[in-house]
């Protein structure tokens, strides 16, 4: 019988990375979720806490899947204080997937905080391709810049140039991503596509740069869960589920979504704009 | 995708008698109007509490064996006022829900939402997951008396009460809400149910207990669309594991004039709601069935 990935495989934590102070990753045995595609994401089952919609990471052993956590609020925090040893339930994985094109000659990776993570897993996959890729990240702080050994291990056999921003300065240029992105845009105007993950508003910035220059763009977003199958709508965006439908839209799709950027769904499912 | 398969059920001329069930894609204007255009016959919508309800922590659903869920979503909805104003524009084929707890604030509810452009409303009597609302009132049947007589005289459009496998006797919860005017009977909700994780020895939902729903409950909302048929004047919307267009024949066949889905979206998508039409649709031709009406209760012959 095929697995059914809507049920619950319960997994067992055998190997604990600290990717900084407040964040963790954590790999699994879990052949399924070992070959998501770059995007897709896991309904996260932390016994007697909580369930966390979260994007899959990479894990360089075979069958071996991974998640990676900022803590954050109740259930963030108590799988963050998981260790080695522990089990945690895992279900999906969910949504679609980055489009992956041979074709393209020049890509920009741009991604804040743990929206890094389905980025991460894109790089993966695109970095044996003869496609220069960009890969802009940012963070509040210094010690907050997440992966930034891996991206640099894989930029020394592949052309990926990264670029860092913090808010505070401490290291790479002053600001946000975004800032890059925008001096970056103005001298290189060959770029292909845009991936984004990262808070809302950084996303939103991106997408009018896309626009302002004619780039493709592709953005996770990100709504609050409860089923991860398509039924509840909680995560819902204008007409799209963002579970089932996304959690990646391009152009074409953000272009109609008029509460990107604007509104989201509360727990209790009304319509609530974005604090600026 | 329209297919034409007509229905008329408590006085609502339905394009088709597959309805979305309660709680399943039911808080977006926008969402009911991709519904809408899938073709359904109607929606109902999550159901709407006088004040907005958070719901319980995650998780809230869990997959069972054999196309089935167990979910305590803990009647999570963005509460009367502001479900008004979600639904102000509202031009299709809606029914909303309504849950509370005593007799003033249905009526609150229920006038919030008389005069909007909706079919008519479903009351939930049976939720199983929320303490003193739902199934706690649908167990009472002095208060099911009392609170639907009240409502009708609020409200002016159809009221269908959903009932499920409580405490009561459901025939006679049903009885009783026909004898105080309700204009139909939605059966069956989910049933009580729950799932613990061997492993960790724990229950997996945050509310331990939820409703049962999908193929594991059919043959019981079967038997009870059979059953209320034979002892109901008003019309009943058959509900519970419907999965196919061979299921909802057999809802009809029991007595239901027309049938909601839930699950099956949950394990086939939003488009499966298409699918199913188009299934109906090719057997009615082929079987030779102008209308639908035919074969409605006709397995009571």
């Amino acid at each position: 019988m095929p697995i059914n990935k809507d049920m619950i495989r319960m997994v067992l934590i055998e190997d604990v990375i600290v990717e900084s102070p407040t964040v963790k990753t954590f790999i699994f045995k879990d052949p399924l979720g070992s070959v998501s595609k770059p995007g897709q994401f896991f309904m996260v089952w932390i016994p007697r806490k909580e369930e966390l919609p979260l994007s899959v990471m990479i894990s360089d052993k075979k069958k071996y899947a991974a998640i990676t956590i900022r803590k954050n609020g109740y259930g963030s925090t108590s799988l963050f204080n998981k260790s080695k040893g522990d089990r945690i339930g895992i279900r999906g994985p969910y949504g679609n997937s980055f489009s992956i094109n041979k074709s393209n000659r020049n890509i920009i990776l741009l991604g804040g905080g743990t929206g890094l993570v389905p980025l991460i897993r894109l790089l993966y996959y695109t970095k044996a391709l003869q496609t220069r890729i960009t890969f802009i990240l940012g963070a509040r702080t210094r010690s907050e810049l997440l992966f930034t050994g891996l991206i640099s291990g894989w930029a020394k056999e592949s052309k990926i140039e990264m670029l860092m921003a913090t808010e505070d300065g401490s290291f790479g240029t002053q600001g946000y991503p975004t800032d890059i992105l925008k001096d970056f845009l103005l001298v290189n105007k060959e770029v292909d596509i845009i991936y984004t993950c990262g808070p809302e508003m950084m996303m939103k910035k991106v997408y009018d740069l896309a626009i302002m220059y004619g780039t493709h763009i592709e953005a996770s977003m990100e709504r609050y869960m409860k089923c991860g199958i398509g039924i509840c709508s909680s995560c819902c965006i204008n007409d799209k589920l963002v579970c089932t439908d996304g959690t990646i839209f391009n152009e074409t799709e953000i272009q109609k979504l008029t509460e990107f950027g604007v509104s989201y769904r509360n727990k209790s499912g009304i319509l609530t704009k974005f604090r600026l | 995708m329209d297919y034409d398969i007509p229905i008329n059920i408590a006085g609502l001329n339905l394009r088709n008698p597959v309805i979305v069930a309660s709680g399943i894609l039911g808080l977006s204007q926008n969402i009911f109007n991709r519904l809408y255009n899938l073709g359904v016959g109607a929606i109902v919508s999550k159901s709407i509490s006088l004040l907005p309800r958070e719901g319980y922590r995650n998780p809230t659903i869990v997959s069972i064996d054999n196309m089935s869920y167990i979910n305590a979503v803990g009647l999570a909805n963005p509460g009367a006022e502001s479900f008004s104003l979600e639904i102000s524009k509202n031009r299709g084929p809606l029914i909303v829900s309504l849950v509370g707890s005593n007799q003033d604030e249905f009526s609150i509810i229920a006038k919030k939402f008389n005069n909007l452009k909706i079919l008519g409303f479903e009351l939930n009597l049976s939720c199983p997951h929320v303490e003193k609302m739902g199934m706690e009132i649908g167990d009472d049947v002095n208060l099911v008396y009392d609170i639907i007589k009240s409502i009708k005289k609020d409200i002016t459009k159809p009221l269908f009460v959903k009932v499920g496998l409580g405490k009561s006797d459901i025939l006679e919860v049903a009885k009783i809400a026909e004898s105080a005017g309700a204009d139909g009977i939605t059966a069956i909700n989910t049933l009580r149910a729950m799932k613990i994780d061997i492993q960790t020895r724990c229950p997996v939902l945050e509310n331990k207990i939820g409703g049962l729903s999908g193929i594991a409950i059919k043959p019981m909302g079967v038997r009870c669309v059979y059953e209320l048929r034979k002892c109901l004047n008003i019309p009943i919307i058959g509900c519970g594991g419907i999965m196919t267009y061979e299921d909802i024949l057999e809802y009809m066949m029991a007595g239901a004039s027309a049938i909601q889905i839930g699950s099956l979206i949950g394990f086939k998508g939003i488009n499966s709601v298409g699918r199913i039409l188009k299934g109906l649709h090719s057997y009615l031709e082929a079987a030779n069935i102008n209308d639908i009406k035919e074969i409605i209760g006709i397995a009571h012959k």
